[in-house]
């Protein structure tokens, strides 16, 4: 038997994903509809010796065709041979929920409709008689709780025994449909014509639901209750705050960390003496060696310590995410980030940008309005993320030794100060014109379904296993030429092309007060990665391998000290360097990300120069104002 | 009145929604003329709003409530 074809659609939060991931497991592709970043979710599954493949389409409230989701929704219904078309509904909201399934119905897509979250819906009071939703809507009907093995089997055996060619729209949905063709075909604008058509939904909607569901006065639900408390009066900030010092807390010292730590260890210590004297015992010539392992093992190995960070820290945001707490956040920080010229939605995205900067730019698709979106986008990378971190940390301990925290929190604050100003300043000259708006569901508080945050966890940390395999691999390849070769073969790191090349670089930085060359090739390599900055130094002012953690900042700085390094720079060059480091281009990886998101190599070349620009000023002004203030 | 007057706890009827970009989006939400809506809470800073309205929570800003006009019920 043929492949049976499945599409789940449905609003957002309608647990639709958690019945994509219960009925596929593991086995589910990610990919990206073409022409947009918007994820292509494909998962297979075998009930009964059939074969089953299940399309996951993104969570839309109603198939205009206004948002790059939207589109895909109803262009993917309309152009695909599908078995079956299932709609998940969330049955405690079921009369906001059966908006789309009226619009879908107008198209003449035959519909499941899954009665989701049954549970949810009889703690709230809300009773519905499948019987005659199926005869109000000419359309099969199932129940489901979500999480649940039972809701699976049940799901899959309607999937496997539902013929849809049995069913037809209802006489009241043939009436509706004839309604919508003859508001279509009257002398009315399109925006009337659309508003018109929207209210008789909406009345289609109040019909059906008089005749199949009772709402019982349940009181207070449990979600009311707490958002008494975490979305209301003065306690729901400091409540924030809290549980933001917790995800903070879990990344970089209970959890994410020591895992770092341990990682860290087994790829330096471990596994490069093993591949050193393997390759040594294997009688591999002397550069491929220390290609191997001071190059590649060195480099990628940096960023391998880095990824249980960045998990860890995205396990704790998809959790939040799954418990519906963010929209709160979004709902509480509204208007503080609206005064900095940003949206409420746009926190999430933000906070992981003190991570990393990609999926931070990846977050900002979930916000409404162009104008938001390409804001949050383009102001992100101001921020210090994990990258950028140990930069901070090490000249904080060699030059400030008595400050190093203050100083490290002050260069956080000058990187949300910058991302606030040009926040603003976008706002009210390239993005003037856009709107921003803001209007959110509060999802009822849910305990969310662990198999689901696991796969979002992998589905944004994986990006930087590809990075570390890619990008920073070959970074660390021809870093490794450029510092021990020049045009005239193997030499000495001062006379190799890094070296050229850096002290070329160092001239744009003589007022900034660091126009040596070893600073200069520090910048050039933290475009490629800015984990590579410390590296780089490290390796340049002949220190060899140094720990490019944080908090091995304080060790690394007293070798550092014996070096030339200590004399390189004055506390204050020093200080405006952290400051070009904090402010300049971002990555590779994340102005790929951003060529993506933005669209297009236009506001890429924007990015990397207006931010190199703002750097270069802004370490300028710090510079020249500190040695006028004679420091 | 508009919905920006609405006071926690008050349920209130949409009379009219003003022409604005946002309009068909709050429709398509469920906000229709004649839908009784409750104002829930605002945020800590005072805006923006939470409001019930079939049988879910929408938060909207000030500005945007300050565009819906309604009636008081009962």
């Amino acid at each position: 038997m043929a492949t049976l074809a499945v599409a789940l659609t449905g609003n957002p939060n309608t647990g639709k994903s958690t019945i994509f991931n219960e009925l596929t497991g593991a086995r589910q592709k990610i990919g990206n509809w073409p022409g947009v970043t918007v994820d292509k979710k494909v998962g297979y599954t075998r009930y009964m010796d059939r074969a089953i493949s299940i399309v996951d389409l993104p969570g839309t409230y109603s198939v205009n065709a206004r948002s790059p989701e939207e589109k895909i929704v109803i262009d993917y219904l309309l152009n695909t041979k599908l078995d079956l078309v299932v709609d998940v509904v969330d049955s405690s909201n079921i009369e906001r929920n059966l908006f789309l399934t009226v619009q879908l119905l107008e198209q003449d897509i035959p519909l499941l409709i899954d009665l989701n979250m049954q549970d949810d819906a009889a703690r709230r009071g809300v009773e519905i008689d499948t019987a005659k939703l199926e005869e109000a809507f000419g359309m099969p009907v199932v129940e489901t709780v979500g999480r649940s093995s039972k809701s699976t089997k049940k799901l899959l055996d309607v999937f496997t025994s539902t013929v849809m060619e049995n069913y037809e729209p209802s006489q009241l949905v043939k009436d509706h449909i004839a309604k919508v063709h003859a508001i279509r075909a009257s002398e009315k604008t399109d925006a009337q014509k659309d508003e018109e058509i929207i209210e008789a939904r909406y009345a289609l909607i109040d019909k059906v639901v008089a005749k199949a569901v009772t709402f019982r006065n349940v009181g207070a639900t449990r979600s009311e209750k707490m958002d008494r408390f975490l979305a209301n009066g003065i306690l729901a900030l400091p409540i924030f705050l809290l549980i933001l010092y917790a995800v903070f807390q879990i990344t970089f010292t209970w959890i994410g960390q020591p895992i770092a730590d341990a990682l860290e260890d087994l790829i330096n210590d471990d596994f490069l003496n093993l591949a050193k004297d393997g390759l040594e015992a294997a009688g591999v010539a002397d550069w491929m060696v220390s290609l191997v392992t001071d190059g590649i093992i060195a480099g990628v190995g940096a960023v391998l310590t880095f990824v249980p960070l960045i998990f860890v820290l995205f396990f704790c945001l998809s959790f939040l995410d799954g418990t519906g707490y963010m929209a709160r956040i979004a709902f509480i920080m509204d208007p503080i980030m609206r005064r900095c010229g940003l949206t409420g939605k746009g926190i999430m995205p933000l906070m992981m940008g003190f991570g990393c900067g990609v999926p931070s730019i990846m977050g900002a698709r979930a916000l409404d309005s162009e104008k938001d979106r390409m804001i949050s986008i383009l102001v992100t990378p101001f921020l210090t993320c994990g990258a950028k971190l140990p930069i901070m940390a090490l000249f904080a301990a060699m030059f400030f030794p008595h400050n190093a925290a203050n100083v490290v929190f002050a260069m956080y604050i000058i990187g949300m100060a910058m991302a606030i100003i040009v926040a603003k300043v976008l706002g009210s000259t390239l993005f003037k014109a856009k709107g921003s708006t803001f209007l959110l569901e509060l999802p009822p508080y849910r305990m969310p379904d662990m198999k689901s945050v696991l796969l979002e966890t992998w589905d944004k940390g994986k990006g930087y296993l590809v990075k570390a395999g890619t990008i920073i691999f070959v970074a660390s390849v021809l870093l490794w030429v450029m510092s021990n070769y020049n045009f005239s073969g193997p030499c000495e790191i001062e006379d190799s092309i890094l070296a050229s090349i850096g002290s070329w670089m160092s001239k744009l930085f003589v007022f900034q007060g660091f126009a040596t060359w070893e600073a200069g090739a520090a910048v050039l390599s933290g475009i490629m990665a800015k984990e590579t900055v410390v590296a780089t130094i490290g390796v340049l002012y002949g220190a060899g391998d140094v720990s490019t953690e944080a908090e091995d900042a304080a060790d690394t700085a007293s070798t550092m000290l014996q070096t030339g390094m200590a004399s390189a720079f004055t506390s204050l060059s020093a200080f405006s360097f952290m400051v070009f480091s904090q402010l300049y281009t971002p990555c590779v990886t994340a102005l790929g990300t951003i060529k993506k998101e933005a669209g297009g190599w236009k506001w890429v070349a924007f990015s990397a120069v207006y931010m190199f620009v703002i750097a270069w000023f802004v370490s300028l002004v710090v510079y020249q104002v500190g040695r006028a203030l004679g420091f | 009145m508009t919905l920006k007057d609405g006071k926690t706890g008050m349920t209130l009827k949409i009379v009219q929604i003003e022409e604005s970009p946002l309009k068909q989006r709050l429709m398509s939400m469920g906000l229709i003329p004649g839908t009784k809506v409750t104002v829930l809470r605002s945020a800590p800073l005072g805006d923006p709003i939470a409001i019930g309205i079939r049988s879910y929570n929408l938060a909207l800003r000030r500005e945007d409530a300050e565009r819906i006009t309604v009636e008081t019920v009962g």
